[in-house]
């Protein structure tokens, strides 16, 4: 077999006319955090336009969940965020309980807020984790993965999946926690503290990291309500607004945590660094949520009130809960069938993304990526 | 001098130029095969992961394994490229950091090329990469590695400046640009490096200290700038530009280039030791002239020079490991508003020193 060369190709013609360079980042680039592509103009480096295509890793999930019991929709919400699968199941699971009308255990609350502060963690430190890597430090990656791997673990240990647990069903859980649980929950508590400090010490205030964060992409807090942002995005700019403390679901409210939110230490207030800090410092406020959760779990049965059948009245629902990323929004109908006649997700992540352009204006290609990993998305939440 | 025993002994010039400039090669050769796998191992334990271990002990083959990988790969260039550019410029990248090799003094007794020019020959030379690296760039035709090609000309020409103020500060002490002459300067012990002063004394050597200090930091900062490491890997950054100028080659093109940057790495370094850290000049004295045996000394000195090199190469990687990357602006602002200027005052405060 042979390959003949194209003659037909064409190549730069030279001509005395400036025009823009378009430049397609993505969808295959090492740093877009997934199959994301990203139309840029550029005049030399500084970007006059960005436009972001999506739609590559579209699954229909929505469309799909019409054609499934309420039950086996749970699966697909894991793979919407994949880095915080807890948390989608969590949303839903919430949501068909308020369709439904149905008190779940104490037990199984507590259990679910642990599970889902846990998931925050580990995904705050993959966003942390590659954020350093794409301003050009491996080492806070390679670190933020040993810590992150330590939470799979305990995933593992309690539904036997480290991704997509399928752990939380309408009305309780899969199963009940390993007798070993607590103690290796503490543990990593106990661990994981000081390691905040490392990567406070290795990344968060270098020198070169926060010129690189500081004043990059500011995000002032008028527009960001205005694009709808939410999560750490949100607190960045300095709106204290958390679902967890301002609409309270599940056992939020007995427990004590602070919202810390961008103070522009280094820099404006909503740059980048703000956005990275707020993540540093949830991860803090999500250790202590654990630690209060843990002291106070009550014992009981976790699968009683997991309905035989769910079936439940016509009616629509809307429940939001604070996801890693941001506000995650379930919105179902039901027409009284077993199947969902609508489920519609407002994933945080698309209505994130939607504030590049406005972001990149200005800087540099260097800075694209800088914006883009403190935007943080994960692509399968963007397209579902 | 190891060319002229090579005239004597074979009694045909070219020819001893030829084996004169064969153990560089061999060298850089065997120092890029341990010099990967040594980046590998860094890398790893800083980063609590084992690294390579299967092939041999610790994986010491593994850099071996990998360069038959690259031998066996297919040699791609896409049909937009342009052919003999696309072609040259990896041997081009090579050759110059080759060819900067034939002035570095590995030892009294070896020097590829005894140079009065020496340092300036070597920071000449190094010319030939940037070319290379355009060339490369260009002849891609890739978006990716245009901007890179474009990013490291910018990067490698403005950081030659404070590298060539500090060479001068160094060359109004010595008064000489020979880099053998230079090591030879500082011969006995560590004091008489150029980074405690030289081989001058007494208040003007005080005086040097600091300044030589000073001098020492800017030109392995620009070096590290000119061989395109991390915080200055620009060129290549992996997260925004895929990797630069070398993202359409394959193969043993792509291993030239490889090869060139850490031959790059080692000859920095061994500037930067044969100018500030006394060359192949040993701290402490050398064991042959404590055991009466002069054939020791030449080994003893090779081993000081690629040890005080191999240093260097650590504290790259080191770097590389830990730090975040730059971005062009903040690159060039480092290298106009105060790596140069500080350069320049700290030339003309030695200078005046010298003088007086």
């Amino acid at each position: 077999m042979s390959f003949e060369t194209k003659k037909n190709i064409t190549v730069y013609k030279p001509a005395v006319k400036t025009e823009e360079m378009i430049l397609n980042m993505g969808p295959q680039h090492p740093s877009t955090h997934g199959v994301l592509r990203l139309e840029l103009q550029l005049e030399g480096e500084i970007i006059t336009k960005v436009i972001p295509h999506i739609g590559y890793l579209h699954r229909c999930f929505e469309k799909h969940a019409e054609a499934m019991t309420y039950p086996q929709v749970i699966p697909y919400t894991d793979r919407m965020d994949y880095l915080a699968s807890m948390g989608n199941e969590f949303g839903y699971a919430v949501a068909v309980e308020k369709l439904l009308n149905i008190q779940v255990p104490e037990r199984v609350e507590y259990i679910r807020v642990i599970m889902a502060e846990l998931q925050r963690i580990a995904s705050h430190l993959v966003a942390l984790g590659t954020y350093g890597a794409d301003i050009g430090a491996m080492t806070p990656f390679l670190f933020c993965f040993r810590d992150r791997e330590k939470i799979l673990s305990l995933f593992e240990m309690t539904c036997g999946a480290r991704l997509l647990y399928n752990y939380i069903w309408v009305g309780g859980l899969s199963h009940d926690l390993h007798p070993d649980f607590v103690r290796q929950t503490r543990d990593f508590v106990t661990y994981f503290k000081p390691k905040i400090k490392e990567l406070n010490d290795l990344l968060t205030y270098n020198k070169i990291f926060i010129d690189r964060t500081s004043n990059v992409g500011i995000l002032p807090l008028d527009t960001a309500i205005n694009f709808g942002i939410s999560g750490p995005m949100l607190r960045g700019s300095g709106l204290k607004w958390d679902l967890r403390k301002d609409d309270p679901y599940s056992v939020y409210h007995k427990f004590d945590f602070d919202i810390p939110v961008g103070e522009g230490k280094v820099g404006t207030v909503g740059d980048c660094w703000d956005r990275y800090y707020v993540r540093v410092l949830e991860m803090g406020e999500s250790l202590k949520i654990i630690e209060q959760a843990l002291d106070q779990l009550p014992e009981g049965d976790v699968s009683s009130a997991i309905p035989k059948r769910i079936k439940p009245p016509v009616g629509q629902v809307y429940t939001r809960v604070e996801n890693p990323r941001g506000e995650l929004g379930y919105f179902i109908i039901s027409d009284g069938s077993v199947n969902p006649f609508r489920v519609k997700v407002r994933a945080p992540s698309f209505v994130n993304l939607g504030v590049m352009d406005v972001l990149c204006r200005g800087h540099m290609v260097a800075d694209i990526i800088a914006i883009l990993g403190s935007v943080d998305i994960v692509l399968g939440e963007v397209d579902r | 001098m190891m060319y002229d025993f090579f005239v004597d002994l074979l009694g045909n010039e070219i020819l001893a130029a030829i084996v004169t400039g064969v153990p560089p090669l061999v060298f850089i050769l065997v120092f890029v095969l341990f010099a990967v796998w040594l980046e590998r191992k860094v890398s790893a334990h800083m980063q609590d992961r084992l690294g390579p271990m299967r092939t041999g002990w610790h994986g010491y083959l593994q850099t071996i394994a990998d360069l038959i990988k690259l031998i066996q790969k297919e040699d791609i260039s896409a049909s937009a490229n342009d052919k003999p550019l696309f072609n040259l410029a990896p041997v081009l990248v090579f050759a110059g950091t080759y060819a900067a090799f034939a002035a570095i003094p590995f030892s009294s007794y070896y020097i590829g090329s005894n140079l009065d020019l020496g340092i300036f020959f070597i920071i000449g030379i190094s010319g030939l990469v940037v070319a290379g690296i355009l060339m490369a760039g260009w002849s891609s035709n890739n978006k990716y590695s245009m901007l890179g090609a474009m990013r490291s000309a910018a990067q490698i020409i403005s950081y030659e400046i404070p590298t060539i103020i500090v060479v001068l500060t160094v060359v109004m002490i010595t008064r000489t640009l020979n880099l053998h002459t230079l090591s030879e300067m500082q011969t006995g012990y560590f004091w008489n490096w150029m980074i405690f002063g030289g081989p001058t004394a007494g208040l003007e050597k005080f005086l040097l200290i600091p300044l030589m200090f000073i001098g020492f930091l800017i030109i392995y900062t620009s070096m590290l700038a000119e061989v395109n490491r991390t915080p200055f890997d620009i060129p290549e950054a992996e997260s925004e530009l895929v990797s630069g100028y070398h993202t359409e080659y394959s193969g043993m093109k792509f291993a030239m280039f490889f090869l060139a940057e850490y031959a790059n790495m080692f000859a920095v370094s061994a500037i930067v030791s044969a100018l500030f850290l006394g060359g192949y000049q040993s701290p402490i004295g050398y064991l042959g002239n404590l055991f009466d045996a002069p054939w020791l000394i030449p080994v003893e000195q090779f081993f000081w020079f690629t040890a005080k090199g191999t240093f260097f190469v650590f504290v790259q990687m080191w770097l590389r490991w830990t730090l975040p990357r730059l971005r062009v602006d903040q690159l060039m602002a480092l290298c106009w508003k105060y790596l140069i200027p500080i350069a320049f005052i700290n030339l003309i405060i030695v200078g005046l020193i010298t003088v007086l």
